[in-house]
């Protein structure tokens, strides 16, 4: 535990130390806001609530989160500090803990900072507070499952382009799973429980789910699920190629 | 004590280091030598636990390298080839960050962060971002935190390389004055560093442990009586001049 809370804390430190931080917090916080009002009609719906909002975090989501975790791994094999570290008396899944816990706490701040949203609608309607808590930890989660799969993919490379396209490649397949469209196409042949496997793997069906103001056991399971399995990819992937 | 037998390390068909077996005791200061791509930095790196080796094993203060990896890294101060640190760290937060891995604690953490700063004079640049330094100060910011713990045994692939002619004096009396109760195994194509520090030295070529004597009895080998003679003549099957 020691030794993952001093990765974490280098790891979450390093985010502030470039001008990576601030960037990505601005183009988040204004994108979610220009969203939620441009396209979700945050005022014209005349609802006081803040669905406008989290239905546009998964696209958001698509193109920002592979951006914190491109470098998380890719980053350590290009310099060469990968070496440092694991020859440090660490174990790879402190190392790989460690590492997530900060770009998701990172992610965290950023969706916290969107709190004006949530003070905006208490000021101008009378919101169900509790289905907006939902959304938040819907959005937490889901964000931590993007950048599960970013991780594991950063430790596949030594380049954090490639690192950033194929994460978002996965992440959209991942999203894409849920899509009315991509459900349609094989709700006219596939058996339902097929048809229900699909959507159960995506990422907007759970989150939907989460957001509509039900926090069940089952969405909680599954994001910790996908989270644990590609960390643990992730580990495997780093311990398979940590030397090319 | 560092025990390694019969080492190989393969990549596919390319065999890097081929059963390779040799034992360094306390006071030793052994020089690795070999041409490049030797298998040098290939074998620290399976000394360290950064690479499996294929086949053979690894002990290290009686720790196992590959069944109890945290021991034998905790026993261990290492210097990877090029002296990687975090670039957007300052020289103090990552000391600080390695002091902490290493869990030190209280007066003996204080003490020992004096001892390195001090020792390889970094009091200068310590508020300094890593990424800005000179290579000279990067390869001392990469010793320093190799030397933190005050490890029994210390590896350092190539610490002289890219340092001017005074800081590698300067490196080489420090290696000097930590040899007498450690091990210390350092590489380096620098024949006249092996005679400066060294009190035995490995020469290794093509993956095979090719000679393994201290340097004055490897350059009695050569009828010039010089190492870079003899060291030719052993990597290459040349004659000596």
């Amino acid at each position: 535990m020691h030794n993952v809370t001093t990765i974490f804390r280098r790891e979450f430190s390093s985010y502030f130390a470039t001008p990576l931080a601030l960037v990505f917090i601005v183009f988040f916080l204004v994108l979610a806001a220009a969203f939620a009002f441009q396209f979700g009609n945050f005022y014209d719906r005349g609802q006081s609530d803040l669905a406008p909002f989290f239905s546009y975090h998964p696209w958001l989501y698509l193109f920002l989160i592979p951006a914190i975790s491109m470098r998380l791994w890719a980053e350590e094999r290009k310099s060469g500090s990968i070496e440092l570290l694991m020859t440090l008396p660490i174990t790879t899944w402190q190392a790989v803990i460690g590492k997530f816990l900060a770009a998701w706490a990172f992610a965290g701040v950023a969706l916290a900072l969107t709190f004006p949203m949530w003070i905006t609608v208490n000021y101008l309607g009378d919101p169900d507070n509790g289905a907006i808590f939902a959304g938040y930890v819907g959005s937490l989660l889901m964000a931590g499952g993007f950048l599960a799969i970013g991780a594991c993919l950063s430790a596949a490379t030594r380049n954090q382009v490639i690192a950033f396209i194929f994460t978002i490649g996965i992440c959209f397949a991942f999203l894409l799973s849920g899509f009315p469209v991509v459900l349609a196409l094989f709700e006219g042949w596939a058996p339902q429980p097929v048809v229900d496997a699909i959507a159960s793997l995506s990422f907007l069906t759970h989150f939907q789910s989460i957001s509509k103001g039900v926090i069940d056991l089952r969405d909680l399971l599954y994001f910790a699920t996908v989270i644990g399995v590609w960390l643990a990819a992730n580990s495997i992937v780093l311990d398979m190629k940590k030397a090319d | 004590m560092i025990e390694i037998r019969n080492l190989s390390k393969r990549y596919g068909a390319l065999t890097a280091v081929n059963d390779i077996s040799f034992t360094v005791r306390p006071g030793e200061v052994l020089g690795f030598l070999g041409p490049n791509g030797a298998g040098k930095s290939t074998t620290m790196k399976m000394i360290t636990g950064f690479l499996t080796p294929t086949a053979g094993s690894i002990s290290v203060c009686g720790h196992d390298v590959e069944n109890d990896p945290l021991a034998a890294k905790a026993v261990m101060g290492y210097l990877p080839e090029g002296a990687p640190s975090y670039g957007e760290m300052t020289v103090r937060g990552f000391l600080e960050f390695i002091a902490d891995v290493r869990g030190l604690t209280g007066d003996r953490r204080r003490a020992r962060l004096d001892d390195v700063v001090s020792r390889l004079q970094l009091a200068s640049v310590l508020e300094q971002m890593i990424e800005t330094l000179s290579k000279g100060f990067k390869r001392r910011v990469g010793l320093a935190q190799a030397l933190l713990h005050d490890p029994q045994v210390l590896i350092l692939d190539e610490p002289t390389d890219g340092l001017d002619p005074n800081q590698k004096h300067h490196v080489r009396t420090l290696i000097n004055d930590m040899a007498k109760d450690k091990i210390i195994v350092i590489s380096t194509h620098i024949l006249e560093e092996v005679d400066a520090v060294c009190n035995r030295a490995i020469i290794i070529a093509g993956g095979k442990l090719l000679a393994d004597a201290t340097p004055k009895e490897l350059a009695a080998r050569a009828p010039s009586g010089r190492l870079d003679d003899v060291f030719r003549q052993i990597t290459t099957g040349q004659k000596a001049a």
